[in-house]
């Protein structure tokens, strides 16, 4: 007895093992102590491990499983982008990863942060072609703000960890952890998050103070400012919104934006001009042109917003913020570049404007304004309305009209082309965070399965995806996940038979030689509904618009509402080839434009 | 800010290439990294994915506590064109540090080279006889064959090896430039 109570006292005394745990459960638990609420992935054979913690663990991570690995990674994207959280996609190794791919570049180019974990065949078998084994790290070195392949399960839990810090912090961005089916089951310790500080990776998020006074002070002088703001506003989250409109307010400058900075500034405030670029508003396009102070706010000065670079606001001194140093003198050279977070540059900027008791330019504002309400009597969004075919800009009129009226909250994704220009044309944005759409990549496919990400964070909330004929059959089976979730999201189909910006490019710029963009078999998309357990509607005429729309808010289950509008409606106004902002068509003027440019 | 004026032939792109006419210059890059799986990799597929140059490239670890490599790079472009390879380099995780050299002042460049040279006669004779003012050093010899050791800057190495061409050179290989900076400063 009295050994055994010996034998007791010692194992009481010696120092505690700590647990181990298989690799499957490090990542699970890890994702747990992330914040993770709901992954989005497909089995494979490599992450088998993990879907059976997945399976022990459905109290506290929630899973969705999507048609294609495309779609879970463009899920985890409009998650992302819907709460500023980290999204996250699970996918098995070979074509699972590969089928990723597309979705992390997405992410990459519109700074999306998400951690996306990939199945890998044993290390042992790594660099034998063995059965769907890809060279992940490789293939997703040059689409990933970073990426690991796990070489143990002992440094799993940070890499874990590390991969989110990564994807969350600096410039937003996708990460990739490639995980061996050996590692996932070796024992070993889980390792708690480390405070951020205690991170390797520490991005620079504070702006130099004399730059910011710099700043401050050329926007007190200026004649003819412009606030030109993008993605970086809405990655710094709500507070830096809210800075924002206070800086604007308080200055009194006009203000665009970027497609991806929709909705940090309200659309139906009075300072706004509309979206700039290449389909963006007249009077945007036209005071970036003329203005004599820039300032640019997390955005990057794409090739899609400058137009012809070396025409591009020549009369400007230019301000940057931008959380990325390679983002600043990349396309334009600035006078001002602020390598800051945008809520702390804009804290700054405000805290030296109004210490320093500036004013603006009275009397140089109003004739700036009078300027501004000149450009904008061109009324540039305006189009011939039809009483026997809908307008695609009439029917976003009419939604617009709708979801306005609709108590829930809104939340809109797009497809790419012609549509996802009328949206962000007639759609008002006036919250963050409410806009889902693929910019600097441009991925057809991307809206279905980012509407349902964003269904997943926001189940009471009006999820509408704005799609074209085209893109949505690029990730169409997704329509399957949305039915097994019973995420009532729509699906508002602007039909028009063509891939509508491909045909209004070639009708344009290619001697109307129309190289296969039109679609001469599309699926009956009321009855392809139905038949994946959803809801069909369809528009054929404009006064059949507010019926459907009505219908198409009230149901709940995913419902597609196909909208049968005008076929050769082109997208204006439109900066052409080689051209400058200055230089921009309009609707009416539309036989004007030059088609021997390209 | 530069401006400059527009070219004047019409472009085949959407949208035309900046037009900025500025000269091109070489610099060499000190750049530690955590010595990491695919390092390497992310810095060179950085310069081939946005068509930047490398003109020599030299990596090893060099310091084994801290887990961190060197890698020099010597590459060329516009003013422009450097800063961002800078910028893009910076913002790579597994990068610690980077210094461009070129502008951070004086330093020091060097490469070594292993020269085979196969004759006879006269000809071997006169390759000993450069070499010994190359100061190179006869690492390997046989009756037919020498192997020089030659270490200098990649310009006193590429005259040595075009003086070595008519007496027959056979085989080069080059370290490409390790490169460390004057005086006190250190990266």
């Amino acid at each position: 007895m009295s050994t055994s109570k010996a034998k007791q006292d010692a194992s009481k005394t010696a120092p505690k093992k700590p647990a181990q745990m298989s690799g499957a459960e490090i990542i699970i638990k890890a994702l747990i102590d992330q914040g993770v609420e709901v992954i989005f992935g497909y089995p494979g054979g490599a992450v088998l491990p993990i879907y059976d913690e997945i399976f022990k663990n459905t109290d506290k991570i929630k899973h969705v499983l999507v048609r294609q690995e495309g779609g879970a990674v463009h899920a985890a994207e409009g998650y992302a982008r819907s709460t500023g959280k980290v999204g996250c996609a699970l996918v098995t190794s070979g074509p699972g990863a590969t089928n990723a791919v597309t979705g992390l570049t997405d992410a990459l180019l519109d700074s999306i942060p998400l951690v996306c974990l990939c199945g890998q065949v044993p290390t042992f078998l790594i660099g034998t072609d063995a059965f769907q084994e890809a060279d992940t790290t490789g293939i997703t070195r040059p689409c990933t703000k970073h990426n690991y392949l796990a070489q143990s399960a002992e440094a799993l839990a940070d890499t874990v960890h590390e991969a989110f810090h990564v994807a969350r912090t600096g410039r937003p961005g996708p990460v990739v952890i490639d995980i061996p089916k050996d590692i996932q089951f070796a024992k070993a310790t889980y390792h708690a998050p480390k405070p951020q500080a205690a991170q390797n990776y520490q991005p620079k998020t504070t702006p130099d103070a004399a730059a910011i006074e710099a700043a401050v002070e050329l926007m007190a002088n200026a004649k003819r400012p412009v606030f030109y703001t993008g993605g970086g506003v809405i990655n710094a989250g709500p507070e830096a919104s809210a800075l924002l409109r206070e800086l604007v307010r308080e200055t009194g400058f006009p203000i665009t934006s970027t497609l991806m900075g929709l909705g940090a500034y309200p659309a139906t405030d009075k300072q706004w001009l509309g979206m700039l670029g290449m389909h963006g508003t007249f009077e945007a396009n036209w005071a970036m042109h003329d203005c004599d102070v820039m300032i640019n706010i997390g955005a990057r000065f794409d090739d899609r917003v400058t137009g012809r670079t070396d025409k591009f606001s020549p009369d400007s001194h230019k301000i940057h913020v931008d959380i990325d140093a390679s983002s600043i003198n990349k396309n334009i050279r600035v006078d001002i570049p602020i390598v800051a977070d945008a809520a702390q540059a804009l804290r700054a900027m405000l805290e030296v404007w109004r210490a320093r008791k500036y004013k603006a330019d009275k009397s140089a504002m109003e004739s700036w304004w009078n300027q501004i309400n000149k450009w904008r009597t061109k009324n540039c969004l305006r189009y011939t309305n039809s009483k026997t075919v809908i307008k695609p800009q009439f029917a976003l009129e009419k939604l617009r009209e709708y979801t306005n009226n609709d108590p829930r909250e809104t939340y809109i994704t797009t497809e790419v082309g012609q549509h996802q220009m009328w949206a962000a044309q007639f759609l008002e944005f006036n919250e963050p965070n409410r806009w889902m759409t693929s910019g600097g990549l441009g991925t057809m496919g991307y809206g279905l399965p980012a509407a349902i990400g964003t269904q997943m964070a926001h189940p009471g909330a009006l999820v509408i995806d704005v799609a074209g004929d085209a893109s949505i059959m690029m990730n169409i089976q997704e329509i399957s996940t949305a039915v097994q979730y019973k995420l009532p999201v729509k699906i508002f189909i602007m039909n028009n038979h063509w891939m509508g910006m491909v045909r209004q490019w070639q009708e344009l710029l290619h001697g109307e030689r129309y190289s296969n963009s039109y679609t001469e078999s599309l699926p009956d998309f009321v009855k392809l509904a139905e038949a994946f357990g959803g809801i069909g509607l369809r528009a054929e005429k404009p006064d059949d618009l507010d019926k459907v729309i009505a219908e198409m808010l009230k149901t709940d289950r995913v419902t597609i509402a196909d909208i049968c509008v005008e076929q050769t409606e082109n997208c204006f106004p439109m900066i052409p080839s080689g051209k400058a902002h200055n230089e921009m068509i309009l609707s009416p003027d539309a036989d004007k434009f030059d088609k021997s440019l390209v | 800010m530069t401006k400059t004026s527009s070219t004047s032939k019409k472009s085949q792109s959407v949208y035309a290439p900046s037009a900025l006419h500025e000269e091109s210059s070489s610099h060499t890059l000190a750049i530690v990294v955590n010595n990491e799986p695919g390092v390497l990799a992310r810095i060179v597929g950085l310069f081939t994915g946005r068509g930047y140059n490398i003109d020599s490239l030299t990596v090893a670890e060099t310091n084994h506590e801290e887990n961190t490599s060197r890698i020099t790079i010597v590459c060329s472009g516009t003013p422009a064109v450097i800063e961002q390879i800078k910028a893009q380099i910076k913002q790579v995780v597994s990068v610690k540090r980077v210094r461009d050299l070129t502008t951070f002042g004086p330093h020091i460049e060097r490469e070594l080279a292993l020269v085979k040279v196969i004759g006879s006669g006269e000809k071997r004779i006169e390759a000993l006889r450069i070499a010994d003012v190359f100061r190179a050093r006869p690492l390997d010899s046989t009756l037919e064959s020498f192997v020089f050791e030659i270490t200098g800057t990649t310009e006193k190495i590429d005259a040595f090896v075009a003086l070595m061409k008519p007496l027959g050179l056979k085989d080069v290989s080059r370290t490409g430039v390790a490169a460390i900076s004057r005086g006190l400063h250190s990266i």
